[in-house]
């Protein structure tokens, strides 16, 4: 399918009351888009469920199911196994997030994923409880501010490196697991038909921007979306049925520090913590793009000057 | 046809005869077995479920309201511990009118740990809006599976219903059982088929967030729908007597009540061996009676108040404590005759699996009529414990 090919349905509609720029309502209506109208969705308890589910309102073209937080994966078996005792021609599409899917609904996720249930789990990793109102959640980067990770005069920010969720999931054995984002959208589509032509447990893992978590421009989404990827904070790509390719390489490697200072969360961070981040990221880089017997990349250049956080920074941006 | 097997197998059997259609399950004693024999039904192709295992009794509810949202009938079974790691989804499945069957094995709360007959599990889950029956012997747990589905899919109720055996004392033990025919019961409940489902073709949004301006009216509906199952499960009861022959009496069940002084109010297990009680006691002259209540939620107010109007106290037997003195029987009790000028004493036993005897229902019948005859007694009684007892 291509960009001018995906159909304009709008199965989830214009009319629900996500922020402007919001990464997970752009991925929920696109991949809503491809997976079309024979897809019954569950969402827990997330933003999701709040801008595009409240009753008497409902932008959901397509059925919509919702319980709770922790169990996407297993509302998903439930659904799937109904759809096929009863022979309907149904979907079961979950979109989670990083709380209800890195945290939570682990297990959840865990047990439709080992029992190879045939459903697609989205999960919209906006790296922190955003719907709450920004508290640290185990996909959550290194040194990120959060409500629950403050940048205090001794701690300052998250002080764990966000988890390799990815390889969790593909250890499942199971069918496709991929990472996508909406800056890339030619490779989102691609993944998201592709997801939808397998059988089995699929797992699309969306990186999605949170204006107000992030503390960000509204227009930006796509380009940190895209210096993400560029500097290796995401990562695109595919494993099929533990066949891992990478679906996107960027030309060069871009500094981390370029990625953090577009987004308040960071813009506190210590020379010593951006560096430490970059090494993160430098060794996560080889291990996703260094070929056999190439050197390994990380001529980084750190970062000379520490930008410190001002008043007027603060006033605008929060810590 | 007549088989000797445990509540568990029945229970099991009951399942199958009503074509579940989605059983996600989790084992944990003494329900167990119910999911062992259903696992062994569909993997020899006596039933045609989809047999999910679930990695936890929380999925397992989760698994079963999606299931039923999507249209399929739904069973499971879980106890205790399993009970309460579900209790989220409890509250999450009644208002959304979604009606699955789960059977639940009474078993101790910990703590302390413990796996035999209490009734602090399902009691503790009596505000979820789920319908609460307790049966008395494996023949009952049977035939209430098969009554369950008919409540529970009766588009005047629309709720989940759980009903509850006694652990071991039935899940383990063997009597002979009614079996009925497949055709019997396929006639008796026809299929499952609801209005809104999770159908591509006519798309609804099942469990959206719902803002103060709406929630109430959710909430009366819930309250409606589970007080007209009183009628429902009436209907249903007479339905059943005249198709398999067995009438359990609808919400309660009486015995030797006629001219009774005092009246026990018993649940479970304890019913059976109360009644043998009260002929011994009856056959000494004593005008005492018994019933049996059988459904928890809805609470039959009106056909308690009917049955004891004439009596001169009432012992609640409770095999549960709410740790501010009485059980939940009793404070159920007392607030539905509240009004009535009769002295109420609550009788606790067999709490944690402790065995109830006839001695102890002889004692506690001895209290009731002293209160009957208007002499002093305690309102709580703690039966056959150290300590102060009776």
């Amino acid at each position: 399918m291509k960009l001018k090919d995906l159909p304009d349905d709008n199965l989830f509609t214009a009319g629900h009351t996500a922020c402007p720029g919001c990464g997970v309502a752009m991925s929920i209506r696109n991949a809503i888009r491809i997976l079309g109208k024979d897809t019954v969705v569950y969402v827990p308890a997330s933003c999701a469920v709040v801008f595009g589910a409240t009753f008497p309102y409902g932008a959901w073209k397509v059925p919509f199911f919702h319980t709770a937080f922790e169990n996407t994966g297993a509302c998903l078996s439930g659904m799937q196994a109904a759809f096929e005792k009863k022979g309907k021609h149904a979907t079961a599409v979950g979109f989670a997030g990083d709380g209800g899917t890195y945290d939570i609904g682990l297990q959840s996720m865990s047990g439709a994923a080992e029992r190879n249930d045939d459903v697609i789990y989205i999960c919209l990793d906006n790296e922190a409880y955003m719907n709450t109102g920004i508290q640290r959640s185990g996909g959550t980067p290194f040194g990120a501010w959060t409500t629950t990770t403050p940048v205090g005069t001794k701690i300052q920010g998250n002080r764990r490196f966000k988890k390799n969720l990815g390889d969790i999931v593909v250890a499942h054995d199971i069918p496709y697991y991929a990472t996508l984002s909406v800056g890339h959208p030619l490779d989102f589509i691609r993944k998201v038909e592709k997801a939808k032509s397998i059988k089995g447990f699929r797992f699309l893992h969306m990186f999605t921007p949170c204006i107000p978590g992030w503390k960000m421009d509204p227009a930006k989404t796509v380009e940190v979306t895209k210096l993400a990827v560029e500097s290796g904070m995401w990562t695109l790509y595919e494993v099929e049925n533990g066949e891992k390719k990478i679906t996107h390489k960027p030309a060069k490697m871009k500094r981390v520090k370029d990625y953090l200072m577009m987004q308040g969360r960071f813009r506190h961070m210590s020379p010593e913590d951006i560096k430490a981040l970059q090494m993160w990221v430098c060794k996560k880089w080889n291990l996703h793009y260094k070929e056999k017997g190439a050197p390994e990349v990380c001529e980084i250049e750190l970062p000379e000057e520490h930008h410190a956080v001002t008043e007027e920074h603060r006033e605008m941006h929060g810590p | 046809m007549k088989k000797v097997i445990t509540g568990n197998h029945a229970v099991a059997i009951g399942a199958k005869l009503c074509r579940a259609e989605v059983v996600p399950a989790y084992p944990i004693t003494p329900q167990t077995l119910i999911i062992e024999h259903i696992a062994d039904f569909v993997n020899d192709g006596e039933m045609d479920a989809k047999f999910l295992t679930m990695e936890s009794e929380h999925s397992v509810m989760s698994a079963a309201a999606a299931a039923s949202a999507a249209g399929a009938r739904v069973f499971t079974a879980t106890s205790s511990q399993g009970l309460a790691f579900m209790y989220e989804m409890l509250y999450a499945t009644a208002p959304l009118r979604l009606p699955v069957v789960m059977v639940n094995a009474n078993r101790t709360l910990t703590s302390p740990p413990g796996i035999w007959c209490e009734y602090n599990d399902s009691m503790g889950v009596r505000d979820s809006g789920w319908l609460q029956v307790y049966v008395e012997d494996n023949q009952e747990a049977l035939d209430m599976v098969i009554q369950s589905y008919r409540i529970a899919e009766d588009k005047r109720v629309l709720l989940p219903i759980m009903p509850c055996l006694d652990g071991f004392v039935l899940t383990h033990t063997v009597e002979p059982v009614e079996v009925p025919q497949q055709e019997d019961v396929d006639s008796f409940l026809p299929p499952y088929t609801p209005d809104i489902t999770l159908d591509p073709a006519r798309p609804a949004m099942i469990g959206t967030f719902m803002p103060a301006e709406y929630i109430m009216e959710m909430r009366r509906q819930t309250v409606e729908a589970v007080e007209s199952a009183k009628k429902v499960i009436g209907e249903i009861n007479n339905e059943f007597a005249k198709s398999f022959g067995r009438d359990y009496g609808g919400l309660i069940d009486t015995y030797r009540m006629e001219d009774a002084e005092a009246a026990l109010i018993t649940i479970g297990t304890v019913t059976s061996t109360s009644r043998e009680v009260v002929d011994e006691l009856r056959r000494e002259g004593k005008k005492v009676g018994l019933v049996k209540l059988r459904f928890f939620r809805p609470f039959p107010c009106e056909e308690l108040k009917k049955v004891l109007s004439n009596v001169n106290a009432v012992g609640v037997v409770d095999r549960s404590i709410s740790y501010h003195g009485g059980g939940p029987a009793f404070n159920e009790v007392c607030s539905a005759l509240y009004g009535m000028s009769m002295p109420v004493v609550n009788h606790l036993a067999g709490i944690g699996g402790r065995d109830v005897t006839e001695k102890q229902i002889k004692t506690m019948f001895e209290i009731t009529l002293k209160a009957a005859r208007g002499e002093k007694v305690k309102e709580i009684n703690w039966h056959n414990t150290r300590g102060e007892t009776v």
